[in-house]
């Protein structure tokens, strides 16, 4: 054993330890804590109260599948807007749309919240009322160029060889799309949908800023309970969310397998 | 033709879209007036009150240490992410996937749940939060994309390279430094770059890990100015300067990566 741990240490997989013992550290520990939080009451005693909590709290559970609602709306308002122009700078000559591209991503250097602040001044100018209508729009403003850079990506590596054959057989232009592009762009479009839809339900204070406090989302709740000290309320709700990403991560792995799959036997 | 006009038009009025709050903001930098949105006449008064540093002390602080955070955070993951990556490439098929699933972990996680479990992380640890904390936490979230970065790299190294120059007579730190390092470095600039990024932008993970003694950084003092109600108008001219500045710095280095590839 001893030896075998010496055989390691002197190869090169031994590399990995440092990040490894780090991510135990800061990444498993915590989230494992979060788990310990949500099972405990403020005495350390197990218990299910935090969960029987949200559970006879109409209002948390209203907000909680309200924030999916926003989120999945978002992610496809993102979807429609983005695929479109991803496409046309997929089409554009090299040079051109890789500038295209960068003017797409630079806005996000500019920090999130004066964006949002910005967005906010924009809808005073023209007197459009804050709410709902402006916090969808204000959500699919900063998180579009995540959904249009990835399917830009795949686009822009697929054959174009396919589309010309999809023409050759005489398919017209809807069934070329549906039937070609649309397959072959599925990676993208999964994991435009992945970094809009996970960053859009947990966010707070976005929402915050473009109601003016007037919607509450499922993030804001989670961020209220733990400045308020309520951590291992705060923490159970984080679990819930933790298990809403995670089943959102396994559908969209799972679906990349299955047009990976389809791919291969087109 | 008309096709390729209103494809144009479409992406121009996107951009048009994204760009109008950031054209906003430098527009409303030139006036003095205290809430974004009026005008008060011309002037670079905000301009001046931002470079004489006596007058905003706090929101210069929080950009220092913004940067400063954003430089060691980014510097650190980018050495423990490329120790790591050339580890995992030397990783077991099996294995490799295991620490690549920790590795997607606080990418996958969001923001939110990061900052959560940190926060819970330094409370029962009985640490408290300020700068180290928030560094430690921002080269959390960091990290991963840097050995996302250098692992393709890796890949796509010739691995008889490395054992020719073994065979020559090199030792392995040499064979390290002239053969490996020299092939990863464009994935840890490119991963220090993301970090770079990520950590100037990130609120939500440092909201939770910058405990309560004042210490402040751009996102922070940003939020805490938006909940009393109005931005410090100082923050419009230093937003168009950032931005100005970035822009430039691209233009820069697309100039000079157009020519190195002629």
């Amino acid at each position: 054993m001893n030896k075998k741990f010496l055989i390691f240490l002197s190869s090169r997989k031994s590399w990995t330890l440092p990040y490894l013992i780090f991510a135990a550290i800061f990444v498993v520990i915590p989230l494992l804590l979060i788990v310990v939080y949500a099972f405990t009451d403020d005495n350390g005693h197990l218990t299910l109260a935090n969960f029987e909590k949200f559970f006879q709290h109409p209002e948390s559970i209203n907000t909680f599948v309200y924030s999916i609602g926003i989120a999945i709306i978002t992610t496809v308002a993102c979807l429609l807007l983005g695929y479109p122009a991803a496409w046309i700078l997929s089409n554009s000559k090299l040079n051109r749309s890789k500038t295209m591209v960068v003017l797409f991503i630079l806005p996000m250097w500019v920090n999130i919240l004066v964006r949002t602040l910005a967005t906010v001044a924009l809808f005073d100018f023209f007197s459009i009322p804050l709410g709902e209508g402006a916090l969808i729009f204000g959500m699919v403003y900063n998180f579009i160029p995540f959904m249009i850079y990835p399917i830009y990506n795949t686009l822009q590596k697929m054959d174009h060889s396919y589309i010309e054959a999809a023409q050759d057989l005489g398919a017209n232009p809807l069934q070329v799309f549906l039937k070609a592009v649309l397959p072959l762009s599925m990676p993208g479009i999964m994991s435009g949908i992945m970094m809009v839809f996970m960053p859009t339900i947990s966010t707070f204070a976005i929402a915050e800023l473009l109601t003016m406090n007037n919607i509450k989302l499922f993030g804001t709740t989670i961020q209220e309970n733990i400045n308020n000290s309520m951590w291992n309320y705060g923490a159970a709700l984080s679990l819930i969310m933790l298990l809403l990403i995670a089943a959102t991560s396994l559908f969209s792995t799972d679906d990349k397998d299955n047009t990976n799959e389809g791919g291969g036997l087109w | 033709m008309v096709k390729k006009i209103f494809a144009q038009t479409y992406l121009w009025i996107l951009l048009l879209l994204l760009y109008s709050p950031i054209v906003i903001i430098i527009i409303y930098s030139f006036t003095e007036a205290k809430v974004l949105g009026n005008w008060t006449g011309f002037s670079t008064k905000l301009y001046t009150n931002l470079l004489h540093t006596g007058t905003h002390h706090s929101l210069m602080n929080a950009l220092v240490n913004t940067i400063t955070i954003a430089l060691i955070a980014a510097t650190a993951s980018t050495l423990l992410g490329s120790i790591a990556a050339i580890g995992i490439f030397n990783l077991k098929a099996r294995t490799r996937k295991a620490v690549g699933f920790v590795n997607s972990i606080p990418i996958l996680n969001g923001d939110i749940i990061t900052g959560i479990s940190l926060f819970l992380l330094f409370v029962s640890l009985g640490i408290s939060q300020g700068y180290v904390t928030v560094v430690l936490a921002h080269i959390t979230f960091c990290t991963p994309y840097v050995v996302l970065s250098v692992l393709p790299r890796l890949k796509q190294m010739n691995p008889n390279i490395y054992e020719a120059a073994l065979d020559l007579g090199a030792t392995p730190m040499q064979a390290l430094r002239k053969v490996i390092f020299p092939e990863i470095r464009p994935g840890m600039i490119s991963g220090f770059m993301l970090a770079l990024t990520l950590s100037i932008d990130d609120f939500a993970v440092t909201v939770f890990t910058i405990g309560n003694e004042g210490l402040e950084t751009l996102s922070t003092y940003i939020y805490a100015d938006a909940r009393k109600g109005g931005l410090t108008p100082e923050l419009r001219p230093l937003s168009a300067i950032i931005f100005i500045v970035v822009l430039a710095l691209l233009i820069v280095l697309n100039r000079r990566a157009g020519k190195a590839k002629k």
